[in-house]
Order: structure tokens, then sequence, then C-alpha cells
């Protein structure tokens, strides 16, 4: 083995060691580690590789149910889908390298999750991102939105694969660290799974993409850290992508699994070469023999420890069966990438490294995975929850109702998103059916009906005020989504975005979010297949607000009967599908609201959510979008259903109007915009009144009738009366009010 | 009718191209860029993407790859030759169309449906189509700002070879209807001898009404014809 000097206490802080995880370390290789090896343990048993604060919680979570065919633990969960077809989709954070530097930081997380997915043999169909942003009047903002987005359209559009919604919302909680989480689904063949498995001993293992450079050493473990006032000389720590070396990867890698010449593949995501061989050596119960010297790099005179820490994109490791070397070769080199032979699987269990003829790193496989710190972390609501939970909505200025919907729509986090999706391709390979602007998006599966329903979402400030209630409301927002196009949610992938776990009030808020995705999940019957953990969102002490973000993947059998989520047709017939209210009296919830934020501090509970009704009106939903029923379908979410009102008059091409008469319990300037769950507004026909009141009462899901659709204005009976003109001003306008604005970086 | 999809590295539409062109009951066959037979093929489709990631310029680097050589010689025979979005800018720098296609006005991507006008009938791409019809077509592209010098312009103008406009849904020419910037609203041109086209918006995104658009059905077909 290659000895150095010995490792100081500095150098052992320096890669994110306590010192008790040193002295881990040193049992498990019965003596000090060299400074590659320290490394090596350093990014394994970073808590972005290890999960070492939320492995114990997520422990919890439903994966398993009669379509999963790989649940989490691999580069991607997988559902089978019918036909002898499946998907493979996951959901991953690039948060702290996109806020240091935005549109490279952004793009490469794209990167990563397409590789993920396609690692698994899938083609990559289409992204969603959700992104969080600070407050509008930050000065950083412009240019963490011009550069998120511009980031994810470069490389999702010069890749070729359509990034069809998503979710961009904004709270001063982000000023210092925005969120940027990237979902990609891909469609494979069931039969056809690949996994990130080295197996049988003798096999090569083969490098192929791009070649190796300095860029990204330590990736892991800076987004395992706080932001402080070092942010900026962090930037080095952030990789450059490059969307066209990974297209061709995308190629090739498609193209060898039409062989059977793999035995396992994986990306070389966070931790680069470190991660991935160790990974896979985990998961085939082998060991892994690399030699160093034959990785292609693009610096001269690289170490062995620049080499196993690169972060460097669009790379993969491969263990092909022994003897086909020549055909992988044979392919990546049509696709011009650079393909090395750089070792192979041994029976050892442990990783060996040589370089220059030398062994220059020996360490054991177990200790690095299943072995790494599991820490059960102190957890503890915080002390002021009781007092921040009270809330008397009564307490906010009274406005004019009219007045105070123009406000909420022009509000970024309602108004329309189009300056961010007129940048993204959503269109091509053609399976865009409900393109972007709706609920959510509706993607035709190559060769036949079968369309996939695709949502992203969470509301990071019910989850600040009640982490548990949030969750739940996450996962079913993004399930009610898929329902307003007739899907039906066959999977769900996550991204846990939180601050420091080693304070107790942020275990906390972690553990009771993961308790209520459960409870969702459990209740809505849907398996939870892949995700991804991201901690330590702080910047100088002050945390995220909690947002344990979901995305779900829903079936449609039929693309061709679908329901948009805008009023089409005058005289059609308005209605609600849910209860308008939960309490036809009492005080509306607005804890967590747009509407409460626009007036005041964050206090109160989000409000409550029934899952069994949240499941009746779903299915309802569901069936009647099916049936072809109704016209349009569209959830009632930020802003309630004053807001959901408005936006259908003015989201289609086509403005329209309505005329409609509701209940409303007292104030109608906070009634209107409580944001209750378990809500659609629906435009049908009259004609078909009947059937679509029998299908939602064969549901057991209230169905209220509030007027019709039409004319020039919005009208809400003794409320308010707006021509749509200005309320389509007022929502149109509001994104670009913020990124109109002068930028400082 | 057996019709070659040109596949660069980095194109990106050169599926959605065959899929079409198998809906309009035609053969693909996706010749890669290193091949130097074309097969045997009638008509040549190059597909939108980003062909060796438009680093350079857009198309720079494709108008040298070996087929590039090939299709040349096929236009210079008579050879029926589109090019879409990348197709379009690969075949301007390969100087088998006038003119360039620069970066947006706007110098960001642009994804949506825009209305064209057509200005010549009778061409490759607009037989049976009468000058002044009103096509919905998608576009989708960082690059498609058509530039050429005025004395250029005022001969593609006098000669016919301006096939489309941007416009709106009425037909009329205006700044906001131009989503690019391009020169007097240039959307696709023709060669002067007629049988090399190219546009920036995308025919084959546009064949299916279940995916919002049927305008491109016509333009393929006549391409096809």
């Amino acid at each position: 083995m290659k000895r150095e000097q010995p490792i100081d206490s500095a150098t052992i802080a320096r890669h994110g060691l306590t010192p008790e995880e040193y002295s881990r370390v040193e049992a498990a290789l019965g003596r000090a580690p060299n400074l590659l090896e320290l490394g090596i343990f350093s990014v394994m048993w970073s808590e972005h590789c290890s999960y070492k604060s939320s492995r114990k919680l997520l422990r919890g979570l439903p994966t398993s149910g009669p379509r999963v065919l790989v649940g989490p633990g691999e580069n991607a969960g997988v559902v089978e889908i019918g036909d002898g077809l499946a998907v493979a989709f996951k959901m991953e954070s690039h948060n702290h390298p996109s806020y240091i530097e935005p549109t490279q930081g952004a793009a490469t997380g794209v990167g990563g999750i397409l590789r993920d997915v396609f690692t698994m043999g899938a083609r990559p169909v289409a992204s969603l991102d959700l992104l969080r942003f600070g407050d509008p009047s930050h000065p950083k903002t412009p240019f963490l939105v011009e550069g998120v987005v511009a980031g994810i359209g470069g490389y999702g559009n010069a890749i070729g694969v359509p990034t069809v919604g998503g979710e961009v919302a904004f709270d001063h909680a982000f000023d210092g660290n925005c969120l940027v989480n990237a979902f990609t689904v891909g469609v494979l063949r069931k039969d056809k799974i690949f996994l990130g498995r080295a197996a049988g001993p003798g096999n090569p293992v083969l490098y192929v993409g791009a070649r190796t450079g300095r860029d990204g050493i330590h990736g892991a473990t800076m987004a395992s850290a706080e932001f402080d006032e070092t942010t900026e000389e962090k930037r080095p720590t952030v990789q450059v992508g490059d969307p066209f070396t990974e297209k061709l990867l995308l190629e090739a890698c498609l193209e060898l699994m039409q062989s059977d010449a793999i035995v396992g593949i994986q990306d070389m995501g966070a931790a680069g070469l470190t991660s991935s061989s160790v990974e896979m050596a985990g998961r085939g119960g082998a060991g892994l023999r690399l030699d160093l010297d034959r990785v292609p790099v693009r610096e001269e005179r690289m170490t062995p420890y620049e080499i196993m820490l690169s972060e460097s994109q669009e790379r993969m490791l491969i263990v092909a069966a022994k003897g086909r070397e020549a055909e992988v070769e044979r392919i990546f080199r049509k696709w011009d990438l650079e393909v090395a032979l750089v070792g192979e699987v041994t029976s050892t269990g442990k990783l060996e490294l040589f370089f220059g003829g030398e062994r220059v790193g020996e360490l054991p496989i177990g200790p690095l995975t299943d072995g790494a710190p599991l820490y059960d972390r102190p957890r503890h609501a915080p002390s002021d929850l009781a007092e921040r939970q009270r809330f008397d909505p009564a307490t906010l200025p009274e406005i004019p109702a009219a007045e105070a919907l123009l406000a909420l729509l022009r509000r970024p986090t309602i108004a329309s998103k189009e300056w961010v999706y007129r940048q993204y391709d959503h269109e091509v390979r053609l399976g865009g059916v409900v393109r972007p602007g709706g609920d959510a998006a509706l993607v035709r599966v190559e060769g036949g009906k079968v369309g996939l329903g695709l949502s992203a979402g969470c509301n990071s400030r019910f989850c600040e005020l009640d982490p548990r209630e949030g969750a739940r409301h996450a996962v079913a927002e993004v399930c009610r989504n898929l329902a307003t196009v007739g899907a039906e949610p066959i999977g769900l992938t996550d991204c846990l975005n939180f601050g420091n776990p080693e304070r107790p009030e942020i275990m906390w808020q972690l553990e009771q979010a993961v308790l209520g995705l459960g409870d969702a999940c459990r209740a809505l019957e849907v398996p939870i297949v892949s995700g991804n953990v991201s901690l330590y969102n702080e910047t100088d002490g002050r945390a995220i607000l909690p947002t344990p973000a979901v995305a779900a993947v829903g079936l449609v059998s039929d693309c061709a009967t679908g329901a948009h989520s805008w009023f089409a047709s005058a005289g059609d017939v308005v209605a609600l599908l849910g209860e308008p209210w939960r309490s036809p009296s009492g005080p509306p919830e607005l804890g967590g609201s747009e509407r409460q934020a626009m007036a005041g501090p964050l206090r109160g509970k989000p409000p409550p959510l029934d899952l069994a009704r949240e499941r009746a009106v779903q299915r309802a939903c569901v069936a009647l979008v099916r049936a072809g029923l109704v016209r349009s379908a569209h959830d009632c979410s930020e802003g309630g259903l004053g807001v959901a009102l408005a936006e259908c008059c003015v989201m289609g091409e086509r403005r329209i109007g309505a005329r409609v008469a509701l209940p409303v319990p007292g104030r109608p300037d906070l009634a209107l915009f409580s944001e209750e769950p378990s809500r659609i507004v629906l435009s049908f026909d009259p004609a078909r009144r009947g059937e679509v009141a029998r299908v939602a009462a064969d549901h057991g899901a209230p169905l209220l009738e509030l007027g019709e659709v039409g004319g020039e204005r919005l009208e809400i009976a003794g409320v308010l009366a707006v021509e749509i003109s200005k309320l389509d001003a007022a929502w149109r306008g509001g994104f670009l009010d913020v990124v109109a604005r002068p930028t400082a970086i | 009718m057996k019709v070659g999809v040109v596949v660069f590295p980095g194109s990106n539409c050169d599926h959605d191209a065959a899929h079409a062109l198998e809906l309009l009951g035609h053969e693909p066959l996706l010749l890669w860029h290193k091949e130097t037979s074309l097969q045997g093929v009638e008509r040549i489709l190059l597909p939108g993407g980003f062909s060796y990631g438009d680093y350079l310029r857009a198309g720079a680097l494709a108008r040298f790859s070996p087929i590039m050589a090939e299709v040349g010689r096929f236009a210079d025979r008579g050879g029926p030759v589109l090019g879409i979005c990348n197709g379009f800018q690969i075949l301007c720098e390969a100087g088998m169309l006038p003119g360039v296609l620069a970066r947006n006005a706007s110098l960001r991507f642009v994804c949506k449906h825009v209305h064209v006008r057509v200005e010549a009938g009778e061409s490759l791409l607009t037989r049976g189509l009468r000058p002044g019809t009103v096509l919905r077509l998608p576009i989708a592209h960082a690059d498609g700002n058509y530039t050429l010098d005025d004395a250029g312009l005022d001969a593609l103008e006098r000669s016919g070879q301006i096939l489309f406009r941007y416009c709106d849904e009425e037909g009329q020419l205006s700044a906001g209807a131009n989503p690019n910037g391009a020169m007097r609203a240039i959307a696709g041109v023709r060669s002067e001898r007629g049988n090399v086209v190219g546009l920036m918006p995308h025919p084959e995104r546009a064949c299916e009404g279940l995916l919002g658009a049927t305008d491109g059905r016509a333009l393929l077909e006549s391409f096809l014809s």
C-alpha cells in the first residue's frame, strides 16, 4: 500500500468527516487510510451518497405494488405500464451547484437525472423541473431564474428530451439557497432492465463517455454542507455540462443495450468513478480492481485522488460479459466516444486501485456502502411551533375581493410560467398531448394509445407549518393534477429538500414529512419507487422551507380522451368536484396560503386533508375525463378557488369568461383564496349534466354546480366582476415582473 | 417512397421525421452521417437537432460530415432535399441554400406554435397551396433569425425563393408575429433551382390532431409527391 504523510485532523475536517467517523475508517481498514482512501470514504459517507441521516426514516415508505419492477436503491425506479413496457423515473436535486453557478448547476442536474434513467435501459421521453427561488424582489432572484431556466433548457433542448412541466415558486426563505429538482421518465421493455451491478469475477470493467477532468472534485461533499460567506469560492466544485456528448452517450448506450453484452452499468454521477465502482460492487457482492492509468483524462498529471473524485459529466461505468469488450468498443467508437478497459470484477470484496504500477488504495466495499454510518439523529418539534400555528385570518386587513384576485394572479408563484416553458422544447419526440401550462402534462408513449400523466409539486409553506400534513398535501396535489388529465397514479418519486439534519428541529421536519408521504401514498395506493435526499440547504444558519417535493407518473389508456385545464365553450356548465369549503360557516383555512403571504408572515396550520375524500374526488375526476364527459378540469391549489376560476378563464388560447354563484362563508377576500385541498373546477356540456352527476355520485365525490361559461368577465355573484382582459394581464404579467428587473450576482 | 433521413451526431428530430414519414405511408431510411452511400433514396431530409452540439455555429460543423458531399451531388443532379430547423441551418452553412440562421433576436430559445404565410405556391414544399394561405406550425430553436444582405434578399423576392413568412393568424406581418427577428420575416426558402428547400418550423411535429397541429402534413405530402 502506498503510504504518505499521516492524515492530520485538519485534513479530516476538510473532508467533512467527524473524528468518530474517522475512527470508523481506521477500524474498517485496520490501519490509517492514505489521502486517496480518505477521499473515497469521505464521499461515500457524505450525506449525499450514504443517506446516513435519512436512511432509517425512509424505511417506512411504501415502495412496493403490483406494477413495481424495481424499487428504491437503483439508479431509477421502474414501473410496469402494460404491453411488455415499463417506465423508469426518478427526481434528483441539484440545489447547491445551481445556487453557486445557476446555468451549469441546473444543466448538469438535468444531465445527471437523464443518465440515471437511460442507465436502466430506458429512452428518456420527458422531464419536469421543480424550482424554488427567493423573494421576487431579492437582487439575486432574476439572475438565478434566468440562469437556471437557461441551464435546464440548454441541456434538455440539445439532447432532445422534452421538458413538459414542473413547478416554480418563490419565497424569501430560499433567498440564499434555491432548489432545482429535476425529474425524468423513460420508457423501456420490461424484460430489458439494466442494473448497476458488478458481478462475475473476471468480467471486464469499461469506462465510456467523456474524459475525466479536474471539475467537480468533492461535489458530493459540498452538497452535504451548509453555505456561508465562502460559498462563492466553491464555484470550481461545479461541473460543466456537455449535452452533445451526453446525446452521443445516450444513443451509444441504448444501441449497446440491444445486445446482451452488458452485465451492469452505472452513471458516474455524484462522487464520480468512486461511487459508480463502489456501488456496483456493493450491489453485486463483488470486488473491483481498477487501473487508474487507463482512465481517459483531459488534463495532465492528474493524481489517483483527482481521478477517483472528479465529477466530470457524461461518463458511465460498464461491466461487460467477458469476451464482449470488442462489441462495446465498436459501438462507442462509432459515436466518437472514449472507451477504455479500466479494470475487472474480482471476488475479493475490495476496491483495489493501481496507478503507475503501484497499489495506491485498497478498501473493503462493505464499510463503504451498507456499513456507512447510520444516524438516528435527535429530533424534536421547534419550541415555537404551537405559537406559530396560531393564526386568526380575520386579522388580515380587508380588501375588495377583486383587488385581492388581481394581486394574487400577479404573484410570481401563481402567475403564468409561459416565460419559462417557452424556453424549453416541449414537443420533441412527438409525445406532447397536453403541453405545459396546465395542471399536468400528458405524454403519448410511442407506438400506441397509452399516455403518461406527469406532475411535480410541493407546497413548502404548508410543510413549514406542519411537515406531516404538508407532505400529505404534496402527494395529494400531484395525484390530483394527474386526475385532471384522466391519469391514474402508478408511481411516485420524491426529492426531500431540508436544512441541516444535525439540528433536531430539521430532523423532526424530515421525520414528519416522511411520515406524511407514507400516509398519503398508502391512502392513494401509489408506491414511491425512487428518490433523493438533499440536506444542509441552509445559508448562514437559516434553513429553507422544508420541501419534500414529489413527482407522480400516471397512466392513461387512451390519450385521445383528455381534458384541458381551461374553459373552452360558452354555455358549458361550471361545477366544482369536491366541497367549496370544509366548513360552510366557520373561518376559512388560510395558513400557508398565497393570500396570507401577500399580507403578512407565515403562520397558522395548513388546511386539513381528508385522504378518503381526496381519493373519491380524484377517482371521480379520472372517470369523468376518461369517459369524455368534461371539457375541462382544473385543480384548485395556490390562490384557491378564486384563482382557479380566473385561471380557467385565461389559461387557454381563447380567453372566455364565466358567471358563477358561490356560498361564500364570511369575508370573500379570504374565503375565495383559501387553499383547501380536494377540489377540482370542471366545465362540461349541459347535455352531460346527468351523466356527470351520476359519475360523481358513484365515486362518492360531492359535485356542486356553480354557473356557466361565457361572456367577457368573471362574475362571482355579489362578490366580484372583473374583465377577463384584466385577469389575463395580471396573470401573464406577474412572472415578467421578476425577470425584467435588473439583476445582481 | 424511400426517404433518407440523415442522422448527424446531435440530431434529435430524426426519429420524429421518420415517424411522420411512416405516418404518411413512406419508407424512412436513417442514414448515418459517416456513410457515403445514399442507398438509393428518392428524397433526403435533414432533421432538426443540435448537430455537433451547435457549439460553434448551428450547422457549421455538420456540413463537413462525409455524407454531405453525397447530399450535395444528389442535389446537383436535381434530387429533392428538405432541411428542417437544424437541417435548414446545415443547408445554409453548406451553401446549398442562401442566407444564414443567426441567434434569435430575443437571445433565447423559443418553443411555440406560430403562423406562417405561404409566399410561393407550387414549390417542392407548397404544391397545391395557394400563396397567402396561413399555416400553423410549431417552432423550437435558438438560431432561427434568417439573415442575408439586402441585395440577396431582393434577389430572393424577385425569384420567388421565399416560401414562408412568419405572420399573425390573419396572415398579416408584424414584429410581434416574428418569433426570432428573421429578416423580412422569412421562415423558409428554396434554392434557385428549387429542389433544395429549408424552413425553421417543424412540419413533422404537425401531422396529428392529437398533438395539436396538422398543417405540416400538406408540406410533407408536397415534398413526397
